[in-house]
C-alpha cells in the first residue's frame, strides 16, 4: 500500500506538503516557490533525505513543483534548571558543563516545523 | 509574491492522535509502555519473559508492531495475552493514528498494562509520540557499545533500558560500565536493567518498576508523557 515510505522523512515531508496545501488554499496561493523548514539537530530527520523526499512528492504535486526547499538546522541547546547556565550540547552533554548537575533541560535541537514559505 | 508564516510542527497532526490516545488510556487506568529498540536485541524475547513474570500479578495486553509478518504476535499470543499486530506495511514506525483502531479490539476494561512493541529501529519511533506513559528500549551487549551516543534520541526520552544478553558478555568487546555511563550521561534519571532474556535472569527489578508505575497510574498519580 505505501512501500515507499520506509523512509520516515517521506512521511514526514508528506505531513509538510499537507501542511502547505492547506495553509496555501487558505491564501489563495496556487504556486509555491520557496519553502523553509527548521530541523533540529536532535530530530531524527536527515536534511538530506527530506531533499529527497521533498523531491519525489514534486513531482506530483502542481503546487509545489517548482518550490525550492530551503532547510535550517538548529543545534542542540539546553539550559541548566539548577545553576541557569546555556549551552549548545553538539554531542549530547546532558550534564550541565559548569555545575555538572544533571537538571537539564533541552530548549533547542528538538524543532521540525515550516518557519515560512512564498508563493504568488 | 506572498510570503505566509506558518510555524506549525510538522507532527501536530500526530500529537494531537497521540493526546486523544492518552486520553483514553487515563480514563480507563492503563499504564502503557511504549518499547523501542534495533532489530535483533531481543526484544520480543524480553517482552515473552515479561509477560512470564507478570502473569496472574497484572493484566496484560500487547500491540505488536512489525512491518510484514505476524510472527512476534504469533509469539506473544502464545502466552495466552490480548495481542493486536499492525503491520505498518513498510513504514519504519508506529504513530498514534495506527494505533487508535487497535484499541477497539482490546477490552481495555481488562487491562492494567499495555506494552506497545514499536518497529525495530532506534531512529524513527522516537520521532512519534503515540499516547504511551512512558518509553523503555532494549539494547542489547552484542550492538555494540556506541549506540547509545549514535541514537541518543530515543534514550533521552526513555525511563528505563533493558540491557539484555548480558549472558554473552564475556564474547564481546562491550564495556557495560562504559555503556551504562554513556547512558546515564544522555539522560541522568534512565532506570538501568540488565537481563538475559535468554536465561531469564535478571527481570526482578525491571518487573517491580512495571508494577510500581501500573500503581501509579492506577491511583492517578501524574507520568510523565
Amino acid at each position: 500500500m505505501n512501500g515507499g515510505k520506509n523512509m520516515h522523512e517521506l512521511s514526514l515531508m508528506e505531513s509538510v506538503v499537507k501542511q502547505l496545501r492547506a495553509s496555501a488554499a487558505e491564501n489563495d496561493i496556487k504556486k509555491i516557490t520557496r519553502v523553509l523548514l527548521v530541523v533540529g539537530k536532535m530530530t531524527m530527520a536527515v536534511p538530506d533525505a527530506l531533499q529527497f523526499a521533498f523531491e519525489v512528492l514534486q513531482k506530483e504535486d502542481e503546487l509545489i513543483k517548482d518550490a525550492v526547499l530551503e532547510i535550517r538546522e538548529e543545534p542542540v541547546r539546553c539550559e541548566c534548571k539548577d545553576c541557569g547556565h546555556l549551552y549548545e550540547a553538539p554531542n549530547y552533554e546532558f550534564l550541565c558543563p559548569s555545575c555538572s548537575g544533571p537538571n537539564v533541560k533541552i530548549v533547542g535541537g528538538r524543532e521540525l516545523y515550516i518557519d515560512f514559505y512564498e508563493g504568488d | 509574491m506572498v510570503k505566509v508564516r506558518l510555524a506549525t510542527p510538522v507532527l501536530q497532526e500526530n500529537n494531537e492522535v497521540a493526546r486523544e490516545n492518552r486520553e483514553r488510556f487515563r480514563k480507563h487506568g492503563i499504564f502503557v509502555l511504549n518499547l523501542m529498540s534495533s532489530p535483533g536485541s531481543g526484544k520480543t524475547s524480553t517482552l515473552e519473559r515479561t509477560i512470564g513474570h507478570l502473569a496472574g500479578r497484572l493484566r496484560m495486553g500487547v500491540i505488536e508492531g512489525d512491518i510484514y509478518t505476524t510472527k512476534d504476535a504469533e509469539r506473544i499470543e502464545a502466552h495466552g495475552v490480548p495481542v493486536v499486530q499492525i503491520n505498518t506495511a513498510g513504514s519504519c514506525h508506529l504513530d498514534a493514528r495506527m494505533i487508535r483502531p487497535a484499541l477497539e479490539d482490546f477490552d481495555l476494561d481488562a487491562l492494567d498494562l499495555l506494552i506497545v512493541e514499536n518497529v525495530g529501529n532506534l531512529v524513527c519511533p522516537a520521532e512519534f509520540d503515540l499516547g504511551e506513559d512512558a518509553r523503555a528500549a532494549v539494547l542489547s551487549v552484542t550492538e555494540g557499545n556506541d549506540k547509545p551516543m549514535k541514537y541518543p534520541l530515543v534514550f533521552r526520552q526513555s525511563e528505563a533500558v533493558l540491557i539484555n544478553k548480558v549472558d554473552l558478555l564475556p564474547y564481546t568487546d562491550c564495556d557495560i560500565s562504559q555503556l551504562e555511563k554513556d547512558l546515564k550521561l544522555i539522560n541522568p534519571e534512565l532506570q538501568l536493567f540488565r537481563v538475559s532474556a535468554r536465561l531469564d535472569e535478571g527481570f526482578g527489578p525491571w518487573i517491580e518498576w512495571l508494577q510500581k508505575k501500573v500503581q501509579e497510574k492506577k491511583r492517578g498519580e501524574p507520568q510523565a508523557g
